[in-house]
């Protein structure tokens, strides 16, 4: 019998899929044969639009880059941001800012961990997940007025301070999501099924995973030490020791699979329970704010000539942000790397063999995130070549005068 | 075939869907609560086939399109026939004496095959995977279930269901055999989610994987059909291990001696709480807590596992007959 391979177009728009990319995989029988990842369907031109506005505005812009990591960009940003200007911010926001960095970490991987319970069928557990993560947006909500985009950092320092009823909650919490921990541990990695889905799939060796270049849970559960919050400490960071959690520390070896992705998490969120704890206890006294006249922050803005780099780990990998400050009160420059560019890398190589079943493990495993993605749209001609921006332009007016006229017509 | 028979001819499928649908509402209800959501009223499986039969039936283009239609009714058809041929608790099966376990084992592969020749003629690559899955997933389950239907066989030296019923099979057993026809219920127990498509043998409509597999393409009156038959296989299976395992009647149970029109009533209800507690315990409870398996995974459960055991089951019945 001829062997008959199946073409199967998953995206943009799949059940599968939260957000828009697409997949192109050629399957005989249940395995993938051939498989082409084409991204570019989500581009909003943001890093134009923060070009265009004052460093305050375009700080909160960032938080509009990723629905998740909506402290991360920010966090990043204002690293990069205080380092061009040379302010630091005062010694309580130092440790305001990890907090509230650490709650994002906890609600994120909350969020994966649903997700991929979701992927592999297993709806209750997601339901169970899901219904634990809700304690930790009440939190943050509790302390920044928001379960999203929480818009609580200021160039030099934060715009919330933290009350003593915010850090009794916070304790709650932390005792509250020490038994959660314990129970998904039982539940995700003791359980048959969890391990008889997860084990084996999507397994990115040590190698791969370093050629590849991907970044944060990906690559620490494939036993790379990397952590942005342990290589090149910032704020509180660099008084708690942060240590990257890798599953060789676990279990003794880590095989980069799903099933180590889902043990890191799960640790990590202890790891983030702890620098939580860390910083609620040893919150210094003082004010929050470097500069709390914005007029001021942006008249100095202006008067600086300068560039850096700012670098947060994100619950996805690290994210990093270039901003150059030339004689605006924002950005004349502002390049933003997130940390799902680098680890939708992993997606064909790990397709590639793989069984349809484990596509959506695959795909959801790194935690992608589309919209933090796309840096650039590029139009091409049918032979391949990109059409530069003048000519798009020439076009695009051409065509709103034709609509002109055809309107009065 | 006397007019009784036509009227229960009748009344039978339509019956049997407001069961299998309200069964299927409660199954939605339950399994809602244990994961501590509200969950949509018990009638909304009706409203559901109701929408479905007011949209537009698409046929995909390069769908083989008389195939394609025909499928949905096959399957429907073959449930509806199917619930003829059991037996409600002290009521008779309306198609009694015109086959027996055999023809309900056809009946249900039936079901399954029409979705499979449906998906595969549907012309999509998600339902080609899915009928692809379905027809591994049924040559899984089939043996298992088959075992059961000899085991029964060799208890009763007949394969009609109406023997079956008229003498409890706990009865009849020495205790080496009740062993093995427990297992037997057992084997039956894990083969239910696979035969009705249910987490977590779904492997065929894997939502995530394969944006629910051979019925990706249906829609309007077809999906409308496809959702009956579902829901009435789900009613009709459980019915099945009722009148298989657990045949013991209100009165026997409970001691009391009922006649006339009462007797119909309570047996008639009885029998339901059976089928539901049942219901809930093979589909709804496990549904809930399970993941999904991969194909190859779900094979090696059955031909392995839940064949050892029925295969175990069977020679234990052999042996203590």
């Amino acid at each position: 019998m001829p062997k008959t391979a199946y073409y199967i177009p998953v995206g943009p728009i799949h059940p599968a899929l939260k957000e828009p990319i697409r997949v192109e995989a050629e399957i005989e029988g249940e395995k993938v044969v051939k498989v082409d990842v084409k991204r570019g369907f989500a581009h909003r031109g943001i890093e134009y639009m923060g070009m265009k506005r004052n460093a305050i505005q375009t700080l909160y812009l960032s938080e509009r880059i990723c629905g998740i990591c909506s402290i991360s960009h920010p966090y990043a940003f204002v690293v990069a941001a205080e380092k061009a200007l040379g302010i630091e911010a005062p010694p309580r926001a130092q440790y305001i800012r990890p907090i509230i960095a650490e709650l994002e970490r906890i609600h994120s991987h909350l969020l994966w961990l649903g997700v991929i319970a979701h992927e592999m069928g297993f709806d209750s557990l997601l339901f169970w997940i899901w219904k634990g993560r809700e304690k930790v947006l009440d939190i943050l909500e509790l302390l920044t007025g928001n379960r999203i985009n929480y818009s609580v950092f200021m160039i030099g320092g934060v715009r919330r301070d933290l009350k003593e009823s915010h850090i009794k909650a916070l304790k709650d919490m932390i005792t509250y999501y020490w038994e959660f921990t314990e129970k998904m541990k039982e539940i995700m990695l003791s359980d048959p099924v969890y391990k008889a889905r997860t084990r084996g799939v999507a397994q990115l060796s040590k190698e791969l995973a370093l050629k590849l270049n991907v970044v944060g849970p990906t690559a620490r559960a494939a036993g790379l030490r990397m952590d942005i919050r342990q290589d090149m400490p910032y704020d509180a960071y660099a008084d708690i020791d942060v240590r990257a959690v890798v599953p060789q520390d676990i279990v003794g070896e880590a095989r980069g699979d799903a099933y180590d992705i889902t043990m890191v998490r799960i640790y990590e969120i202890e790891q983030s329970l702890d620098i939580i704890e860390y910083c609620v206890d040893n919150l210094p006294e003082g004010k929050i704010l470097a500069i709390p006249n914005y007029v001021a922050l942006l008249a100095k803005i202006r008067r600086t000539k300068g560039e850096a780099i700012g670098a947060h780990e994100a619950p996805r990998g690290e994210v990093v942000h270039y901003l150059k400050f030339d004689g605006r009160d924002g950005p004349s420059v502002w390049k933003v790397i997130a940390p799902s560019y680098n680890n939708i890398n992993s997606w064909a190589p790990l397709l590639l063999g793989a069984e349809v079943a484990d596509i959506p493990i695959v795909v959801a495993y790194i935690d992608p995130c589309m919209c933090c993605n796309d840096r650039v749209a590029l139009l091409k001609t049918p032979e391949g070549k990109v059409l530069g921006y003048e000519y798009i332009h020439k076009k695009a007016v051409e065509k709103t005068k034709r609509i002109e006229r055809e309107v009065k017509k | 075939m006397t007019p009784e028979t036509i009227f229960y001819a009748v009344a039978f499928p339509i019956l049997g869907i407001f069961l299998g649908l309200t069964y299927k509402g409660i199954d939605r209800r339950i399994s809602a609560r244990m994961t501590s959501r509200i969950g949509p009223p018990i009638r909304q499986p009706f409203w559901d086939v109701g929408k479905l039969l007011l949209k537009e039936t698409v046929v995909p283009e390069n769908a083989v399109k008389w195939l394609f239609n025909a499928m949905p009714i096959l399957a429907f058809a073959s449930s509806m026939t199917l619930l003829l041929y059991i037996p409600f608790g002290v009521l008779r099966a309306p198609l009694e004496g015109y086959g027996d376990l055999i023809v309900i084992l056809y009946l249900l592969t039936l079901q399954s095959l029409a979705m499979a020749v449906g998906g595969f003629a549907s012309g999509s690559p998600f339902s080609s995977v899915g009928a692809q899955r379905e027809m591994v997933l049924m040559m899984s389950y089939e043996m298992p279930l088959a075992t059961v239907i000899v085991g029964f066989a060799l208890l009763y030296k007949s394969f009609s269901l109406t023997t079956i019923a008229s003498t409890p099979v706990w009865t009849m057993v020495s205790p080496v055999a009740g062993i093995g026809v427990l297992l037997l219920f057992v084997a039956l127990l894990v083969v239910t989610p696979a035969e009705l498509a249910k987490l977590p043998f779904d492997i065929a409509e894997a939502e995530t994987e394969i944006a629910e597999g051979m019925l990706a393409e249906y829609s309007g009156r077809n999906l409308a059909l496809f959702y009956l038959s579902d829901a009435v296989r789900g009613f009709a299976m459980a019915a099945l291990e009722v009148v298989l395992f657990i045949p013991f009647t209100f009165s026997y149970v409970f001691g009391v001696s009922l006649s006339g029109t009462t007797l119909y009533i309570v047996e008639g209800l009885w029998f339901l709480f059976k089928v539901l507690i049942i219901y809930i315990a093979a589909v709804t409870v496990v549904r809930t807590s399970f993941g999904r398996f991969r194909i190859e995974q779900a094979s090696r459960i059955f031909w392995v596992h839940v064949n050892l055991i029925a295969l175990l089951g069977l020679a234990l019945v052999w042996l203590g007959v």
